[in-house]
């Protein structure tokens, strides 16, 4: 059994999944020069809904969410995001890029600004905010990822599991309608795991639409409402997490749980 | 069981000691740095018996140097009645009889307050940009600076400048415009097509109707009464002003997604570097007027600036686009993540980190792109060099060499050396802040 990600009771009053569409991905295919990394893609996202993908290294889970706010152009097939669909068109990409979230494996934090900068950057030149307002909301975000004493100080004095936080607190000044994290854990200590996988379920708890990439197969149990399985470019099973890690169909699946919970 | 008591107890704790003498300050320097070994010892002694030996020579010929005579021949006779025929001393007259010549060349003398001005003009544009601390209205004095400078230097009417700038504004209007209604790939073709338009068909005219209804102006100075370390001056410190704009603009087009745009910067970049500096100053020369509108007369040292500064740009896009593929992919995946176009994650957040990143090699091209302007006396313009051939041709200053070339020397040296150690405290600087 994995462990849990938390020992608290998660509060799921602000957990709803409304009929709203956030994401809705339909035939989409990506190759990376002849190589075919996405294949067919359906996918619709709900708002409110927390989706956790995971599935072996290369099988394009990555690839996946970071299509949805164009870090990665797909080929083929149609990917809406908001209503808005992901096209060339370089306003349509800004626009969704600023009401999509996204946190990353190594943070990309920005080392020559300082935290509240990171954090105020954003909301000041793409929302154009003024300067006293955006600090305020970094501020208010910062303490919610509860580290606003570090707000001074530059990315490279802080701890893994502080910078992640810092990154997520940068992604919510922009007030996103969905957060894509891709492996937000992978690169931290075991003990850092755990802060931000905290700061996840508060998110989570909030209402927040969200798509993961990650191991973490306790958030998946505790907090997710769906579980995708990809392998190979494609999307091989999704269930509830107790149908999923209970009674997986498919054998890949099986397989891969075995390998990832150590039966 | 073994009969070894292993158990201790402190009664008392040490109080903190100094530490011995030859530890530390400088006897413990020169114990590390000079006599670290018997080997070390000898070539320390060496060295020391070499440092007096050159030092016991060159001293003598240098501070006994005769100043204040006015001829070669007259600093001999003083030579000869001070210290004997047979004693080598430094006639360091040449510089106070000729120093105007080699710092001005033939600016004339009643206007040099001139090209002083505009220099101290130049560098007071110049602190709000070196020290980001300073207050941003300042930059107001930075955008004048170069055209009040350039009329300072030329003379003649103030319209030129004005007329001139105005290219500027016209291109800074165009390119918001057309960002905002077409889209950013015309506004920088926009930037860059309305005023060469404007310059080509336009600025002349208004110059001239501007010119005949207000004539407002100072004396005129020609092209080719500059010379000396004005000279050198002006090319250089106009070349690295302009070249680094310039240089970052053709390395991000370097990296750029559009193939149209990338292929001008490499075609651009290799053309320039693939040819001898001195190639394109003789094209600067002879060439560049074809290329204009005729009956324009265009200055020969404007010329050979364009051409320095094309020359260096291309070199400093090459080091800033190190500078750029220096940086984590990441950096530029967060930026774009949060919604930030192109221009803004450019400005924001990828060239402050990849040009902190080529500081040490922007700096080294500008130190060789300064001393290069000694190249120009080829194409028959009095740089100091030139000024010096010119001295020594005099019947006064016939023979005399070491010491206008050592006074280059050092002058050239205090100016490149200066740009060093401010780019080691700018590193220094942002590695403090960046951390």
């Amino acid at each position: 059994m994995s462990e849990l990600a938390t020992d608290r009771e998660i509060d799921r009053s602000n957990m709803q999944i409304s009929d709203e569409i956030a994401i809705e991905i339909t035939g989409m295919n990506k190759w990376y020069g002849t190589f075919h990394v996405l294949r067919d893609i359906n996918l619709t996202v709900n708002r409110g809904e927390r989706i956790v993908v995971c599935g072996p290294s290369g099988s394009g889970k990555s690839t996946l969410i970071r299509c949805i706010n164009r870090l990665e152009e797909h080929q083929q097939g149609q990917i809406i995001v908001d209503g808005t669909e992901l096209s060339s068109d370089l306003k349509n990409i800004d626009k969704i890029r600023s009401e999509v979230g996204m946190c990353f494996q190594h943070f990309n934090l920005f080392p020559h600004l300082t935290i509240l900068e990171n954090c105020t950057l954003a909301p000041i030149w793409v929302r154009k905010t003024p300067k006293k307002e955006a600090e305020e909301i970094a501020m208010h975000f910062l303490e919610k990822v509860k580290i606003p004493e570090q707000a001074d100080k530059s990315p490279g004095q802080l701890s893994g599991g502080q910078q992640q936080r810092v990154a997520i607190a940068r992604s919510l000044c922009m007030k996103p309608r969905i957060m894509l994290f891709d492996e937000p854990t992978s690169a931290l200590d075991p003990e850092m795991i755990k802060e931000v996988l905290d700061t996840m379920i508060e998110l989570a708890e909030d209402g927040m639409t969200m798509i993961c990439v990650t191991h973490e197969m306790g958030f998946a149990r505790q907090v997710a409402n769906r579980v995708i399985f990809m392998d190979q470019g494609q999307i091989v099973e999704q269930n509830e997490p107790e149908a999923f890690f209970n009674n997986p169909q498919s054998e890949r699946t099986q397989l891969f749980l075995s390998q990832i919970l150590g039966h | 069981m073994s009969d070894t008591n292993v158990s201790y107890v402190r009664k008392e704790m040490l109080a903190e000691a100094a530490p011995p003498v030859s530890e530390i300050g400088p006897v413990r320097w020169v114990r590390e740095n000079l006599f670290s070994s018997p080997l070390n010892a000898i070539l320390t002694i060496i060295s020391l018996y070499v440092i007096y030996w050159v030092v016991g020579h060159v001293a003598p010929w240098t501070i006994g140097g005769i100043w204040g005579a006015s001829s070669l021949t007259e600093c001999r006779e003083i030579r000869d009645a001070t210290v004997g025929s047979d004693h080598g001393i430094a006639c360091w007259s040449v510089l106070s009889h000729r120093w105007h010549q080699l710092l001005f060349g033939y600016y004339p003398s009643h206007l040099y307050w001139r090209p002083v001005l505009a220099l101290l003009l130049f560098l007071a544009g110049l602190v709000p940009v070196l020290y980001p601390d300073t207050s941003r209205k300042l930059l107001i004095v930075s955008a004048i600076a170069p055209f009040a400078c350039f009329w300072l230097l030329w003379g003649g009417s103030v319209w030129l400048p004005v007329s001139t700038a105005l290219g500027f504004v016209v291109g800074y209007f165009a390119f918001g415009l057309a960002t905002r209604l077409i889209s950013p790939l015309a506004g920088i073709l926009a930037a860059i097509i309305l005023p060469l338009l404007y310059w080509y068909f336009i600025a002349g005219d208004l110059y001239a109707a501007l010119a005949d209804t207000v004539p407002l102006g100072i004396e005129f100075v020609q092209s080719r009464d500059f010379g000396g370390f004005m000279l050198s001056v002006v090319i250089g410190l106009s070349a690295i002003v302009l070249s680094l704009p310039l240089g970052i603009l053709l390395a991000l087009a370097r990296q750029s997604d559009l193939f149209i745009i990338k292929t001008f910067a490499v075609v651009f970049i290799e053309v320039i570097r693939g040819v001898p500096l001195i190639v394109w100053l003789f094209t600067a020369q002879l060439l560049l007027n074809y290329f204009l509108p005729p009956g324009t007369n265009f200055d020969l040292t404007l010329r050979v600036i364009i051409m320095v500064t094309l020359f260096s740009a291309a070199y400093i896009a090459e080091v800033v686009r190190g500078g750029l593929a220096a940086l984590p992919k990441g950096q530029y995946e967060g930026a774009d993540s949060l919604g930030l176009n192109y221009w803004q994650s450019m400005r924001l957040i990828i060239l402050p980190q990849a040009l902190k990143i080529s500081i040490p090699g922007i700096v080294n091209t500008f130190i060789g792109l300064f001393k290069d302007t000694t190249l120009v006396v080829f194409i028959g313009l009095f740089d100091p060099l030139g000024i010096a051939s010119a001295v020594r041709a005099t019947t006064e200053w016939n023979g005399i060499y070491w010491e206008l070339f050592i006074f280059i020397g050092v002058m050239f040296f205090i100016a490149c050396f200066s740009m060093g150690r401010y780019s080691l405290q700018l590193e220094k600087k942002l590695q403090r802040e960046h951390r």
